[in-house]
């Protein structure tokens, strides 16, 4: 069967295994792999994806060349994407009467970079399975009640790419600055879970 | 190669090995969607093919396509599939 999750200690194990033998036939040590994961993780936080949507919201140009190719228009913010795997990132944006939301159905994948690692309940068996089967239903169980008429796209990351929401501008948020906007996104609205 | 607004139907298989081809959307027509161009294969590179690259596309498939009457009414499920899962469809 692909794709099996499997408990935590034998994924540790084999972990253990793995790294013993790159040691082992020199290609690196613990301590370079350690320092790697930390570097990648002290830049990857949700901060980064709300960073992307507060110039998107005040910067009319800025959404299209995102909507167009995420990874240029983010690394125009600094954010390096393919600091570990090349990545293709693509950003579905909501509007009046369409939503987006993000599951990969088969594992856990999701932007890392942007999203900070990723919450306990996206890698359950629950929202795997729901998130497709039912989205109105799930989004709903996280508090956000969609109208029967909005349509709701559900995005699937099967393959290399990644997928980050593009939630809209909340209503009466015309004077506020870039940074403020920022702080009013979360990372639930970057996965399409929350509105904002 | 397709193009976007093909019409494709998935494979129905169920092979022993490593798929990214969810069973959910096996057997099913939607459209291309998306054109992601070749990326690194994983089903071939499970196998110790470590080079396999395949075309991909973003597929959208309608709900109810994909879950009968009991899908919602409004809505779609996008799927980044390899070529070799799919086929024409009319």
């Amino acid at each position: 069967m692909s794709h099996v999750h499997e408990t935590s200690g034998n994924a540790a194990n084999r972990v253990k295994t793995l790294v013993a033998a790159l040691e082992e036939a020199h290609v690196l040590t613990e301590r370079e792999l350690d320092a790697s994961i930390e570097a990648f993780l002290s830049r990857a936080q949700p901060a980064n994806g709300a960073r992307v949507v507060a110039r998107a919201w005040v910067d009319p140009e800025f959404r299209r060349r995102l909507l167009a190719d995420g990874n240029a228009a983010v690394a125009e913010l600094g954010i390096d994407l393919a600091h570990w795997a090349p990545v293709k990132l693509r950003v579905v944006a909501n509007e009046p009467g369409r939503h987006n939301l993000i599951v990969c159905t088969l594992c856990s994948c999701y932007p890392l970079a942007l999203l900070g690692p990723s919450p306990a309940w996206y890698k359950s068996n629950a929202y795997r399975s729901r998130a497709v089967r039912d989205p109105r239903g799930v989004l709903a169980e996280f508090g956000t009640q969609l109208g029967d008429d909005v349509e709701i796209t559900v995005w699937d990351s099967t393959a290399e790419a990644r997928y980050l929401v593009l939630p809209q501008r909340p209503a009466g948020t015309e004077g506020a600055s870039e940074d403020a906007l920022g702080a009013l996104v979360t990372r639930n609205g970057l996965i399409g879970t929350a509105l904002v | 190669m397709f193009q976007v607004g093909d019409r494709v139907r998935t494979r129905l298989m169920n092979p022993a090995g490593h798929t990214r081809l969810p069973v959910y959307l096996r057997g099913r027509v939607g459209r291309i969607d998306y054109l992601l161009g070749t990326l690194p294969f994983s089903d071939r590179r499970a196998e110790g093919v470590r080079s396999a690259q395949e075309a991909a596309y973003t597929v959208r498939f309608s709900t109810r396509d994909v879950w009968g009457a009991d899908g919602d009414a409004h809505g779609a499920i996008c799927a980044d599939l390899f070529e070799s899962y799919l086929e024409a469809s009319e």
